[in-house]
């Protein structure tokens, strides 16, 4: 008998006709959306950005941060520093940022590593916190309450506002692509085989050769430096930054917790459907106040218990779907 | 033949509990040995030992003549040492065949298409061809048991352990199992094996080493071993229905 490998499926095929369709659509919205819908859409992609980044980490390599504010709060406090004192262009600062945050991530790992499941999360928490009341003490970006870009820097993204409404949304749009065109790359190569292998088990992992503390290493320094460039266009578009703001644990990590878990962990698709998820439950209870905060969490629970795979987890348990093409399939030769 | 294992003056214990008690022998190369003992005598705990999953408190471990006590278990399995886990350790999210490629690509480190090659070849002597599109949580417990041997070949190991694959098994499955063994061992790989099973083990090995207390309290030829008193008391009972 006589076999071959393939790695594509019908499924896969429609859906990258389909994405390239929709991100034509989706890149050409400054000419079809309005001005709140744009920045709506903007906040989408970076949410799914940093979901995409957290599941990586959390739900691939078993780092479970809840720590990762730390490096969306650094992007950002450092396009504030690096354009107001270092002169840099916003979008030269963003990308120094995001290498920054790498070599920053090296020592922190280092420290962290050292700690197991909880203290691993409680850890990166901890680290967060330093960073939070490091910013604070900054007098010159405005201490514990923060400073504004200077309207100079904000002149240098684009003259006029709608120019920069519209770059804002590009650079959102770009960063999602890029980051989850990243994720799937990486996933798909041999490194992307042995850290799927690391998240099913560590213990066969390394028996069969895969070097754990290295590849966990090297996915949180990537992870760390792209939420970090995500933390800088966050903050490019809000064009005010405080400590509090900066290094939200609720709005960095729990919202992105949630996205991941609901939508499906360890799956390239699952944070994609937990945003969609997350941003239509946010619109249709915005109106309820704090009631949108119980709904999430009932939401949350809910699913963990039905669902613990999460949403894509039934839909591909059911259906042998797969979005992204990961798997190998063995097809008999005839 | 030279020695590819050589283990010398191997300690571990947790608190009082003694795995390995100075523990030393030698594994020629392309040798099957059989290692015996009772539950809880540290058989599991030296295959840890060799692989790197457990450091030893002294003594030394050289492979190929290279002293690897202080390697990691990755480092050993790029060696050639590969083995089975007793309780299965599947890579339950990726596909059988999938998990046979990481053993491929990681352990054996061979590339594209011929790692394909050599994945898909390891499922076939081992019998998953059938599954190599299912999740590996899917499978069956002896399923499991046949990957976790598939996934160690994968790995291409000039040393192959293997621990308890053959509990379980029906007649028919089992001597599938051993002419499988015997297979790998006539190409050349070094095998050690724990087994309950001893029909299954004395088919293959040449040699048995007797471990209780993490002690060695007897080794040689397989049918002097057995009419030891000390190995008859130990195998009583757990003889009759193997």
């Amino acid at each position: 008998m006589s076999a071959r490998v393939t790695r594509s499926t019908r499924a896969s095929r429609v859906g990258t006709v389909v994405a390239a369709l929709a991100l034509l659509v989706l890149a050409a919205a400054p000419w079809w959306a309005g001005r709140a819908d744009m920045r709506l859409m903007g906040e989408i992609y970076l949410y799914l950005s940093l979901a995409c980044l957290w599941n990586l980490m959390a739900g691939y390599a078993g780092l479970v941060s809840v720590g990762q504010q730390a490096f969306v709060g650094f992007g950002g406090y450092m396009l504030f520093a690096l354009t107001i004192f270092g002169g840099l262009h916003p979008i030269a600062a963003i990308l120094a940022a995001g290498l920054l945050a790498a070599m920053l991530s090296v020592p922190i790992a280092t420290l962290i590593f050292r700690l197991k499941g909880a203290y691993f999360a409680i850890g990166t928490w901890v680290i967060a916190e330093v960073f939070r009341l490091s910013f604070a003490q900054i007098q010159a970006l405005g201490g514990g309450s923060g400073s504004s870009l200077p309207v100079g820097v904000v002149k240098s993204l684009a003259a006029s506002r709608s120019g920069r409404e519209a770059l804002s949304y590009w650079l959102a749009l770009g960063a999602a692509v890029i980051v989850i065109l990243s994720v799937y790359l990486f996933l798909r190569s041999r490194r992307g085989l042995a850290l799927t292998a690391i998240r099913d088990s560590e213990v066969a992992a390394s028996g069969l050769g895969i070097d754990i503390w290295r590849t966990k290493l090297e996915v949180y320094v990537v992870t760390s430096a792209f939420t970090a460039v995500i933390g800088g266009l966050i903050f490019s578009q809000k064009l005010r930054i405080s400590p509090d703001a900066a290094f939200s644990v609720n709005d960095w990590t729990a919202f992105v917790i949630f996205i991941v878990v609901i939508g499906g962990i360890g799956t390239l698709e699952g944070p994609i459907i937990g945003t969609l998820v997350f941003f239509a439950l946010r619109e249709t209870l915005a109106d309820f106040g704090t009631i949108y905060l119980m709904v999430l969490g009932l939401v949350a629970i809910v699913v963990m218990l039905k669902a613990p795979k999460g949403i894509w987890g039934l839909v591909r348990d059911r259906f042998d779907l797969e979005l992204f093409p990961l798997s190998y399939r063995v097809r008999k030769r005839d | 033949m030279s020695a590819i294992l050589s283990i010398s003056g191997l300690r571990k214990s947790f608190d009082a509990v003694v795995v390995a008690d100075d523990t030393t022998f030698d594994v020629r190369n392309g040798e099957a040995l059989g290692i015996l003992g009772p539950n809880g005598a540290g058989k599991t705990s030296l295959f840890n030992l060799i692989t790197g999953a457990l450091k030893p408190d002294a003594g030394r471990i050289a492979f190929a003549g290279e002293d690897i006590t202080g390697f990691s278990a990755a480092a050993r399995c790029k060696h050639g040492i590969a083995r089975s886990f007793q309780i299965p350790q599947p890579f339950g999210g990726m596909t059988v065949f999938e998990n046979a490629l990481v053993g491929a690509t990681q352990g054996a480190g061979m590339h594209g298409a011929e790692a394909e090659e050599h994945a898909l070849d390891v499922l076939q002597q081992t019998g998953l061809m059938p599954k190599a599109n299912l999740r590996a949580g899917a499978l069956s417990l002896l399923e499991r048991k046949r990957l976790e041997l598939a996934r160690a070949l994968a790995a291409r190991p000039r040393l192959l352990l293997l621990d308890e694959i053959a509990g379980g098994l029906t007649d028919a499955e089992c001597v599938e199992l051993i002419d499988t063994i015997k297979r790998i061992h006539a190409s050349g790989t070094t095998i050690i094996w724990i087994e309950h099973v001893l029909h299954a083990l004395l088919a293959v090995v040449e040699r048995v080493i007797v471990i209780d207390f993490g002690k060695q309290i007897a080794e040689g030829d397989p049918n002097t071993i057995m009419e030891l008193p000390e190995v008859k008391e130990i195998y009583l009972g757990i003889d009759a229905d193997a």
